[in-house]
């Protein structure tokens, strides 16, 4: 162990990486920021309102960045090559800087499924069919022609989750009740519009979901279909005719709605793949990162000074994926103390 | 609609057509429904673009119909088709082109039935030496003839006589596309652009200067559905099928429907006589319907074919408001002059449905 003040590359910079930094930099560490994109926050930057308090994401973030103002941030970044080193570990960034850091934490988060591979239900096909990014986007700017003012309203859930065809087995966790909240937002923005949630199941286990999906009937009228989506075609008028089938009723439904909303899911990212066969951690069979003990170790790694937070090792809600990161910087914090 | 994006679908459902040397065998049923398409297909590709087409009078059935009517098990149906391929091993080809849909989904799905199980395909084999004593290879490529007439479809359109354009308005006429269920619904990446968003016949239809037309039931099975109507009781759910299609495809105003299947053509084509007289509804200009079409039938056409000598004549929608739009020529007279000249009986007018 050196004398020096350890530093750890925190890999990613949403919600999870600026979280761990922010508390590694508390406990006395220098934490140093690798972010892909041009600006830190990650998908939630992209969401408008977060649930069950529909809260603003953007307060969350601007606190998030608060905390982390005097931390080493490289934005726009990608790592060329990781290495391991005796007693360490070697980052080369895309700007030419070398980094040598103590530990790595992976915060590379999840990407969202691409939902045109799911090519039944149109999207990038048809223009009223979006993806829950592209709501929330809409949410935020108001700015997308497709979403107009629509009179009926479809969400689709576990559009690549549950999907063994599309190579993703597993449930991406938080799109039931994102479709519940979206559609929600839908008919408050839209009292007169008819929505409709095709789903499979509701998977509404965490605080106040159920309250929301309760509200989303009760109170909104909004219709719960419990059946896949067939097929998606395209009117005379540009609305959507979609086809499912009604599983409860037994029964084939058909409407036509002017916006199609397909709730992509959650598949691991692609670049904490890579990032973890160079550096030699295990990638679990469903191409998140895999976990020394999926119980009392998951924001480890199989490997010493390498550790996980959010979800790069699985779908996670948002206090899931703070409390991780900091649940990982003590485990970092633990992982130091032992080795002076 | 983006197109860009079913550019980029199609992009991922390409497959490889070979230039040339085919083993063709024929459908059991299109001759009877549209005589002259099988034997158009043989014409543009041999005699006018100069392809090598081998056929041979000994091949049978594939046994698709019996098998999807659930009459014989696929072993009994792999049997036949095992002796299709030693006929095409023996005349020294190894790429085999259908010209049915169903033997076309019949032979890929048993292909592939082989790659996963191959002590099957085994067993198959010896079924066969047993039977009759041949031996076979598998083909190295398989097509339905629709796929070849896709890779020719730029040849054609350089010796076009004439284009999927109105005479009177210039504008590109509206195509309709109905590609078979078995041509890429059981195995996407077996059929040119895959199952959604298929190209096989959208690809033809643009070469040739028409626009084609989406609508949402374009997925929807054209009606045939085998035990729809094979079952005669059944054949209320044939009628309601193709209904269903009309319905959806008429406020987009098609000016042809273009197939590649042995049944969809023709279910589209008589059930719109049957929809007329129940319903007293026409889906054409006028009170006309619209044509449903062979792409060896759209092929022959715009290569300057004389419409009766492809067979216009049998189908039950007149085809004559398609020529006048095209500006085909064609001689009202010659319609129902059989072979040499000879006059065969003019079919009765139906009520309804106006025709020529």
């Amino acid at each position: 162990m050196v004398n020096r003040t350890p530093v750890i590359a925190v890999i990613g910079a949403g919600i999870a990486g600026l979280e761990a930094a922010r508390q590694l930099s508390g406990l006395g560490y220098e934490p140093v920021l690798i972010e892909k994109a041009p600006a830190v926050g990650g998908h939630v930057a992209e969401w408008n309102r977060l649930f069950p308090d529909m809260a603003p994401a953007a307060d969350l973030l601007q606190s998030l960045e608060a905390g982390t103002s005097g931390i080493r941030t490289h934005v726009d970044t990608e790592i060329a090559s990781l290495g391991r080193l005796k007693d360490g570990y070697s980052l080369i960034l895309s700007n030419g800087e070398t980094l040598l850091c103590d530990a790595v934490l992976f915060a590379t988060g999840f990407h969202l499924f691409d939902a045109s591979r799911k090519e039944e239900y149109g999207y990038g096909i048809y223009d009223r069919v979006i993806t829950n990014r592209d709501l929330e986007q809409w949410f935020n700017t108001r700015h997308d022609p497709r979403v107009g003012k629509p009179k009926a309203v479809g969400f689709v859930h576990c559009v690549g989750s549950r999907d063994v065809k599309a190579g993703n087995k597993q449930c991406s966790k938080v799109c039931c009740i994102t479709a519940i909240k979206e559609a929600i937002e839908i008919k408050e923005e839209f009292p007169d519009a008819e929505v409709y949630c095709f789903y499979m199941d509701l998977r509404l286990f965490g605080k106040k979901y159920e309250d929301f999906y309760i509200r989303a009937q009760r109170d909104l009228g909004i219709h719960f279909i419990r059946g896949r989506v067939s097929e998606v075609g395209e009117a005379i008028d540009g609305r959507v005719v979609v086809k499912a089938e009604d599983t409860l009723s037994g029964k084939p439904v058909k409407v036509t709605l002017d916006l199609l909303v397909l709730m992509a899911g959650i598949v691991c990212n692609p670049d904490a793949q890579h990032y973890a066969r160079e550096l030699g951690v295990a990638v679990d069979e469903d191409g998140f990162l895999k976990s020394r003990d999926n119980l009392g170790a998951v924001i480890e790694s199989s490997r010493p000074g390498v550790f996980f937070a959010g979800a790069c090792t699985g779908a996670k809600t948002v206090p899931e994926t703070l409390a991780e990161a900091r649940s990982a910087a003590l485990a970092i914090h633990q992982y130091f103390n032992k080795r002076r | 609609m983006i197109y860009q994006g079913k550019q980029k679908i199609w992009a991922d459902y390409q497959k490889e057509i070979p230039d040339n040397h085919w083993f063709y065998v024929r459908s059991c049923i299109r001759q009877n429904f549209f005589p002259a398409s099988e034997k158009y297909f043989l014409t543009i590709c041999r005699d006018m673009l100069g392809r090598d087409i081998y056929e041979t009078e000994h091949h049978t059935t594939c046994a698709g119909i019996a098998y999807h009517c659930d009459t014989i098990p696929q072993e009994t149906a792999m049997t036949v088709v095992a002796r299709q391929f030693a006929l095409m091993t023996e005349a020294g080809y190894d790429s085999l082109v259908t010209s049915c849909i169903t033997s076309f989904g019949n032979y890929t799905e048993i292909l592939e039935t082989w790659r996963e199980f191959p002590e099957l395909e085994a067993k198959i084999r010896e079924q066969l030496w047993k039977a009759c004593r041949r031996e076979f290879e598998k083909p190295k490529y398989l097509a339905h003839a629709s796929d070849l007439m896709y890779k020719l479809r730029g040849e054609i359109a350089e010796r076009a006589q004439y284009r999927l354009v109105s005479r009177a308005t210039g504008e590109p006429l509206r195509v309709v596309e109905h590609i078979g269920c078995h041509y890429s619904k059981m195995f996407p990446h077996k059929g040119v652009g895959g199952a959604e968003y298929p190209c096989v016949l959208s690809g033809m239809a643009e070469a040739w200067g028409g626009q084609v037309i989406d609508y949402p039931e374009r997925r929807h099975c054209c009606g045939y559905g085998f035990r729809q109507y094979h079952v005669k009781a059944n054949r209320g759910y044939s009628l309601s099928n193709t209904h269903k299609k009309f319905e959806s495809m008429e406020p987009f105003h098609p000016d042809l429907i273009l197939t590649n299947c042995p049944g969809c053509p023709y279910f589209l084509d008589r059930w719109q006589y049957v929809i007329a007289e129940m319903e007293g509804k026409t889906y054409g200009q006028n009170g006309y319907g619209i044509p449903a079409l062979t792409y060896e039938e759209l092929a022959g056409l715009v290569l300057g074919v004389d419409p009766w000598d492809l067979g216009l004549q049998v189908h039950q929608v007149a085809i004559e408001p398609l020529l006048d739009k095209i500006g085909i020529d064609y001689d009202p007279a010659r319609k129902y002059l059989g072979m040499n000249e000879k006059k065969i009986k003019t079919p009765g007018l139906p009520t309804t449905l106006k025709c020529c």
